[in-house]
């Protein structure tokens, strides 16, 4: 194997493929990252054994070939590398070395076989559909943030997307829960999604996912089986395994009857939460809101630090009402929100709490509220 | 104060009367107390100037029974499960038969049997140590309980309230909780906890032991490196291989060698070893954990039979949290293997509980991992990381079965309260346990919340 490569794009790749790669890994191998050479073609490719990528990007290859060379060595290499510099790559004939050059400097790096690197699952995915990026960054965005990272609960350590039906409407879902928050966004039914089964994609692949289709703006590819998913967009493929579990029937937990609705300017709630929560002891971070016509107080106090209160202009005309909740996940909540109008739909103080985001009916959120 | 500190004089009480015996020379020492005629007189040259008591009941369960049948009170009488059990208490006759607490019940019947065997009523005897602890906070309210039996006593700054030394105050309290409650206690008193548990035991049941400053290095010096709390089995293997046997050689050690030796343990081993032991009687050492286990009659290894075993004690369990008001977040599971060898596993839960069904689902789970054709002998649940009652089993937006079950709960236990223990009952403390198979777990069988294994890749 022999090629030369403009470095930037290299880099670019290696960047992508590289962070798929754990920092410690037991099996010697999975460190490493595939080169491939062929046509004029170079494809690199890395696994966890659970998520698997695979970049393509021009190169000129003069003899093609293939190797593994420590993920992470290479990308250190490659990324101190001067801008606008020419890589060479070469596999020594013994096939035990991984020759790098670029200007005056030169680098050898030891490979293993790459028979040993696990192959990546070739095989077709039953279900295919297109979804655009926006939607895809959108549908991730606002529930990734309730993902748990419970081990015992493992089913909740990714998002649950589904194709759901409500009458003659059908859209796609993603639902993240940690028992606490939860959060549901959904959009219309791509075509081709009709039948797709419920899935947990695990939180690995959503953040890697996400990562990579920051500054995408065409269509992805999603394929899909009981056990993979998989993104395809421009010259990448994601694939990753799925959580092998049942989510929760979370309907259930999405209260209907709640009769207490109270509005406020997103950005100011978002900010007295904030300055309220200062105060909040660290472990518990609860912050009380008390509602009363047109106006809600927020307060926290703290053994150790004092008390806050802060009063906010707010629509509001039902009974009066205590309710505490952790500031984290109120923070969390308002900062999905995009809308100016943030919207509270609360039953009593114990029960789950609806959120809202007035300008955007797609997406929904429930609160556990905590005792104060 | 009394010149104790030379040696030649001493000082002393009635344990029976309380009367003070005056300052004399040692080898005065009176046998009887002057006044009333009792050979249970106490002398120690530091007797008034001691301050930390352990006391611990006579063979508690046992004293208990025969308390309350006067019948049993001349026989052996041994406290235990079936005959698989072990030995939960025995009575001193029993003791004289070579029965031992611990001990399997087997061996137990064959040593003594003519022995009368109660099963525990624990409910009745946690009531007693309640009633027992509650005297010992009348005296000082720096005590610190070691189990429902068993308590440190600090009684610094007590002689003043209640006109008479430390000494004197434990001495009264044992003699009323046996006019009082109707058991006998053992009392040890020293100057650190360490010195006290070591005293308490030296004359049971019925004593009162003192162990001073001036003589608490050579006493120790005496006995064997096990005296030395935290030192086990493996610590003591670990102390004979370097030729540690005695407390005495640790002494002749210096710290830095200890140290360098053993770690922890070894600075630990350098002060007990010197009678030195600065843990201050702590009333907050609060209850760790909470626990149930069987022994069962014959060794198991089915996991619908274990499973069948475990829901009794997981009742048990959430039964004793509720009424402590407590509710755990970590739960234990223990196994003891047929050959002896002792499994525990304990997992995290989301939230505290103090619910039975779900220390018994989260048990379950640690079970099945378990449940591989090994043949188990006893298996136990416990749980700990304690929270307040009120933060128990909050809603969970991950869960939507978990407020249904809190409710069914709770409705059982309101028909337990007012019908009784066995008035309501869970369809599975019923139905006898199917065996799934030779000893082995259905292969079939999946984790709860898991799907169909995936066929399409």
């Amino acid at each position: 194997m022999k090629l030369t490569i403009e470095r930037t794009a290299l880099l670019r790749s290696l960047a992508h493929v590289q962070s798929v790669v754990e920092r410690r890994n037991t099996i010697p191998i999975l460190s490493n990252v595939l080169v491939e050479a062929k046509g004029d073609r170079l494809s690199l490719t890395a696994t966890d054994m659970d998520l698997a990528i695979v970049e393509q990007t021009a190169a000129s290859v003069v003899s093609p070939g293939a190797a593994t060379v420590p993920a992470h060595t290479m990308y250190d290499i490659v990324r101190k590398l001067p801008d606008g510099a020419e890589v060479q790559m070469e596999l020594a004939t013994d096939g035990a070395q991984v020759a790098l050059k670029a200007g005056r400097s030169r680098f050898t790096l030891a490979t293993l076989p790459k028979e040993d690197f696990p192959a990546t699952a070739a095989s077709d995915l039953p279900h295919r559909f297109p979804l655009s990026a926006v939607d895809l960054r959108g549908l991730i965005d606002r529930t990734k943030f309730a993902i748990s990272t419970e081990e015992t609960r493992y089913y909740l350590n990714g998002i649950y997307l589904h194709a759901f039906s409500a009458g003659k409407q059908m859209a796609l879902r993603a639902v993240a829960t940690d028992g606490h928050r939860l959060a549901r966004v959904e959009m219309p039914l791509p075509e081709g999604a009709e039948n797709i089964p419920g899935v947990i994609v695990p939180r690995k692949m959503v953040n890697e996912i996400r990562k990579l289709i920051e500054e995408v703006d065409g269509m992805v590819e999603v394929s899909l089986s009981d056990s993979r998913i998989r993104f395809a967009f421009n010259d990448i493929v994601l694939t990753s395994k799925l959580i092998d579990g049942s989510f929760p029937d979370y309907q259930r937990v999405i209260p209907t009857g709640n009769d207490k609705i109270l509005e406020v300017d997103r950005r100011s709630f978002r900010d007295a939460v904030d300055r309220v929560s200062t105060i909040s002891s660290e472990k518990s971070r609860a912050v009380k809101l008390s509602l009363r016509p047109s106006v809600a107080t927020l307060s926290a106090t703290s053994a150790e630090n004092g008390t806050a209160v802060e009063e906010l202009e707010v629509k509001y005309d039902g009974a009066p009402l205590d309710i505490g909740f952790n500031s984290k996940y109120l923070l969390d909540v308002a900062d999905q929100i995009d809308g100016d109008g943030l919207q509270l739909v609360l039953a009593d103080s114990v029960a789950p709490t609806l959120v809202r985001d007035l300008a955007d009916a797609m997406s929904l959120y429930v609160l556990m509220p905590m005792r104060v | 104060m009394n010149e104790a500190s030379d040696g030649t004089t001493t000082a002393g009480f009635c344990r029976d009367c309380g009367g003070l015996l005056p300052v004399i020379a040692q080898e005065d020492r009176a046998k009887r107390c002057p006044d009333c005629r009792s050979p249970r007189v106490l002398y120690h040259p530091e007797i008034h100037d001691l301050q930390i008591g352990h006391i611990d009941c006579d063979a508690f369960y046992a004293a208990i029974e025969k308390r309350d049948d006067p019948s049993l009170r001349d026989k052996p009488l041994i406290i235990g499960g079936g005959h698989r059990g072990v030995v939960s208490t025995c009575c001193y006759i029993a003791r004289m038969s070579g029965v031992r607490s611990a001990m399997p019940m087997f061996k137990a019947r064959k040593l003594c049997p003519e022995a009368t065997v109660m099963p525990p009523n624990m409910a009745k005897y946690r009531t007693v140590g309640l009633q027992v602890r509650e005297m010992m906070q009348h005296l000082t309210p720096l005590v610190e309980p070691l189990s429902i039996d068993e308590a440190f006593l600090d009684l610094s700054g007590t002689t003043q309230l209640h006109r008479r030394s430390p000494a004197q105050s434990l001495a009264d309290l044992a003699k009323r909780i046996e006019q009082e409650i109707g058991i006998t206690v053992s009392i040890g008193l020293s100057y650190n906890k360490f010195l006290a548990k070591i005293a308490s035991d030296l004359d049971k049941p019925r004593g009162f032991s003192v162990i001073g400053r001036h003589e608490a290095r050579a006493f120790l010096a005496q006995k064997p490196v096990t005296l030395i709390w935290g030192i086990g089995k493996v610590g003591a293997e670990q102390l004979a291989k370097d030729g540690i046997t005695m407390i005495g050689q640790l002494q002749e050690m210096e710290m830095p060698a200890l140290a360098k030796r053993y770690g922890q343990m070894g600075l630990r081993l350098y002060y007990l070893a010197r009678g030195e032991d600065e843990r201050s009687v702590d009333i907050d050492a609060p209850t760790k954990s909470i626990s149930a286990e069987t022994t069962f009659d014959e060794d198991i290894a089915d996991f619908a039979v274990l499973t069948h075993e475990l829901w009794p004690l997981c009742e048990k369990v959430s039964a004793r949290l509720k009424a402590a008001g407590l509710a755990g977040q970590v739960v234990h599971l223990k196994l003891k293997t047929a050959g002896f060898r002792t499994v525990s596993r304990q997992v995290s839960l989301p939230a505290p509980t103090c619910l039975a069904e779900t220390l018994y689902r989260a048990g379950r789970q640690l079970l099945e991992r378990e449940s591989n054709g090994t043949w188990y002998r006893l298996i136990g649940i416990g749980t700990g990381n304690f929270h307040p009652l009120s933060d128990a089993d909050p809603l969970d937006l991950a869960d939507p079965e978990a407020d249904r079950r809190r409710k069914l709960e709770a409705a059982m236990d309101a028909v337990r309260a007012k019908l009784g223990k066995d008035s309501i009952l869970k369809g599975r403390s019923l139905a006898r346990a199917k065996p799934t198979g030779s000893g082995n777990k259905d292969p079939g069988s999946k984790a709860p919340g898991s799907k169909a294994p995936d066929s399409k890749d």
